[in-house]
């Protein structure tokens, strides 16, 4: 298809497309909450929770814990460092998963 | 030669960088009353930084936590917090470079999803923050000659950002946003997401085959023909109709402009 | 510029303002600070707290939902602008672009008070999130003295400097921190935040008297009082360490600190903060209603002249 034909074609499409979103659109502005909730319904968009808290405040941490002193790092101690949440349910190609088990040559000698 | 900063009473050069590297020595001038030791004491602001940065970025990225578990997530920012500490102190603008270390740090390597998802978080909190305008109305794009649309462009949103990912970005983001229990997921189900915000809440859409390339051109400039001709380049089965009705729906842009 | 006319009088000249006459000043009663979890139950209160105060970087973004719920509350309520990150203590020169953004706020908001802390957390362009401690010395009091006459010049009006929660000393300090902040003020001009919580736990952790730390605190300066709950740790020496945590109920020892603080200087606005592990609205506004009774007493004893005036306080 040469490139002249490809963009008539497409302004024709274009046209059209414009005017049916219109007329499938009863009002002016993005959707109702009713049909937020249809399309949310149907599984392809969500709205999350807005009140969220803000990031800065002035509280003190956890003191004297060793969170903030620890040199542990996940190169020395892979064994320790496993992830323990949903990744078990959550396949990915080639049958596996985020495993509940470090990788072997992490392990320690 | 010493720098300016070592004349200071405050050391803060030495002060920053004991405080974010535990191996190195507390500066020189801090101490304990009455000759008390103090070691733990300036532990007490190592802590402080170190886990409020990490809890910064926890309730940043709370789907990246739930998919590893809190512990790993934990140590994993850590290390994050230590390679990137924050630049700015709005701690909204902070992580932008977390799913980049996500996606290059060893032990995640078997989530290879979960770059996606920290990214789809990361628009999230932008989109949270973003201005308050106005989403393209309809009537605006109606009114213009159809003979011009092909070379319309659009200006987008603040909030709004695309996600391509070859995993179930979508699936895996929505099921670890909730509280509910995370069923099987296949993550080789490719999706692409859009983030917007058209109102005070923020949308975040599950984008059909080929409406990435489409929107994706069209966010970065591209004229309406060519972002129609990537989504059919992309898709058999893209739909115009639809990706325009995308367009008004997400409100991810605010104006469409004609190139006179 | 001229710092005998700095003021905290947030008042915009007559019918300027977007916001209703009775919520531009904070009265000398009980706030807390404003979390969006607690927005509703805040506005359905029928007995609303005095003021709330917001930190103010939390508001820094462009639109969104914080600013929607902030509109909503100042509609409602007096508000205390509260800076977490200015970085006063701090030897390089404020950012221009931060002070920009908080002038923008106060700009917005109109609050009846606004107030930084003596601390500092940015040292080149890194952002370390906390309130850094720093040594009493004549170059360090320079530099804070600097760094608020140009908030203060950005902003307009006077500012209220806190007293900080610290955890180590500093060999070179070659003053108190009571001797150093009554000269940031008689410098500045600027007024004072006292948090009663973080004197309690200054004294605590350095081994000297809230009392006599209190005796020698220029009172009469005082804008606002904070109250906040503690965390009791071990130092080096297994000795109590406490730390400023916000996640707690306030302290009885802090409350009979604060009761004799408002005794003595009557009654000043004081915010309740809890910022960590929150509890339901019904808890943090107890808290509250504890403040405004000793509040009460406070004012009656004040009024029938009970004080001995030992510290005095312009009220206002």
């Amino acid at each position: 298809m040469s490139k002249t034909t490809k963009t008539a074609l497409s302004s024709a499409i274009l046209a059209g497309a414009v005017a049916t979103a219109m007329a499938s659109m009863a009002h002016a502005g993005p959707l109702t909450q009713e049909e937020g909730k249809a399309a949310m319904d149907a599984g392809k968009e969500k709205c999350y929770g807005v009140a969220l808290a803000g990031l800065n405040d002035c509280a003190a941490g956890p003191g004297t814990t060793c969170q903030g002193t620890s040199t542990v790092d996940f190169q020395g101690n892979a064994w320790v460092f496993v992830p323990g949440g949903t990744c078990a349910n959550i396949m990915v190609p080639g049958g596996r998963h985020g495993s509940t088990e470090p990788l072997d040559r992490d392990r320690p000698a | 030669m010493p720098s300016a900063d070592d004349i200071h009473d405050l050391d803060a050069v030495g002060f920053r960088a004991a405080i974010l590297d535990p191996a190195r020595a507390r500066p020189q001038t801090v101490t304990g009353p009455h000759g008390k030791q103090a070691d733990k004491r300036f532990n007490v602001y190592r802590n402080n930084v170190t886990v409020s940065l990490i809890n910064a970025l926890a309730d940043t990225f709370p789907a990246v936590q739930r998919i590893t578990g809190e512990s790993f997530f934990r140590d994993m920012a850590r290390e994050f917090v230590r390679a990137h500490p924050p630049v700015s102190p709005l701690l909204f603008l902070y992580g932008h470079e977390f799913p980049a270390f996500v996606a290059d740090f060893e032990h995640a390597a078997r989530m290879p999803y979960l770059a996606d998802v920290a990214r789809v978080e990361r628009a999230w909190l932008t989109a949270y923050h973003a201005a308050d305008l106005e989403p393209l109305a309809p009537q605006a794009l109606a009114a213009i000659d159809p003979a011009c649309l092909a070379d319309v462009t659009f200006r987008p949103h603040p909030a709004a950002a695309l996600v391509r990912s070859g995993f179930a970005v979508f699936d895996i983001f929505d099921a670890n946003r909730s509280q509910d229990t995370v069923g099987r997921i296949d993550a080789a189900r490719a999706q692409s997401v859009l983030v917007t915000r058209p109102g005070t809440e923020i949308m975040v859409t599950a984008l059909p085959d080929g409406h990435d390339a489409f929107f994706e051109r069209l966010l970065s400039g591209g004229t309406l023909g060519e972002a129609a001709e990537a989504g059919m380049e992309a898709a058999e089965t893209f739909d115009i109709n639809e990706a325009i009705g995308g367009i008004l729906s997400t409100g991810a842009f605010i104006a469409a402009e004609t190139a006179q | 510029m001229n710092r005998t006319r700095l003021s905290q009088d947030p008042a915009p000249a007559a019918g300027t303002s977007r916001f209703a006459a009775r919520t531009a000043r904070i009265p000398a009663s009980a706030g807390v600070g404003f979390k969006h979890t607690h927005l509703d139950a805040i506005l359905d209160d029928p007995d609303p707290v005095g003021f709330l105060e917001v930190h103010a970087e939390n508001y820094m973004g462009d639109g969104g939902f914080p600013h929607r719920a902030l509109e909503r509350v100042r509609r409602d309520f007096p508000l205390s602008l509260h800076g977490v990150c200015m970085s006063i203590g701090g030897p390089q020169p404020l950012s221009e672009d931060h002070l920009a953004r908080f002038k923008a706020l106060v700009d917005r908001y109109e609050p009846g008070l606004v107030s930084e802390h003596l601390a500092w957390s940015t040292h080149d362009d890194v952002f370390m999130n906390d309130l850094l401690p720093l040594p009493y010395t004549d170059e360090t009091l320079a530099h804070v003295c600097d760094h608020i006459d140009r908030m203060q010049e950005v902003i307009g009006r006077q500012m209220l400097l806190e007293n900080p929660s610290t955890y180590v000393v500093f060999e070179n300090s070659t003053m108190s921190e009571t001797d150093f902040i009554r000269e940031i003020v008689h410098r500045t001009g600027c007024g004072l935040l006292l948090d009663v919580n973080n004197v309690f736990v200054s004294a605590t952790n350095h081994g000297f008297s809230p009392l006599s730390y209190l005796m020698d605190y220029p009172m009469e300066h005082v804008g606002e009082i904070h109250l906040a709950g503690h965390a009791v740790q071990e130092d080096d020496e297994g000795e109590p360490l406490l730390i400023d945590s916000h996640d707690a109920p306030v302290a009885d020892a802090v409350w009979d600190l604060y009761a004799i603080v408002v005794r003595q200087a009557g009654p000043i606005p004081t915010l309740i903060e809890w910022d960590s592990d929150l509890p339901e609205w019904p808890v943090l506004r107890s808290e509250a209603a504890a403040a405004d009774r000793i509040l009460d007493e406070a004012a009656h004893s004040f009024m029938m002249g009970k004080s001995h005036g030992k510290i005095s306080h312009a009220v206002g």
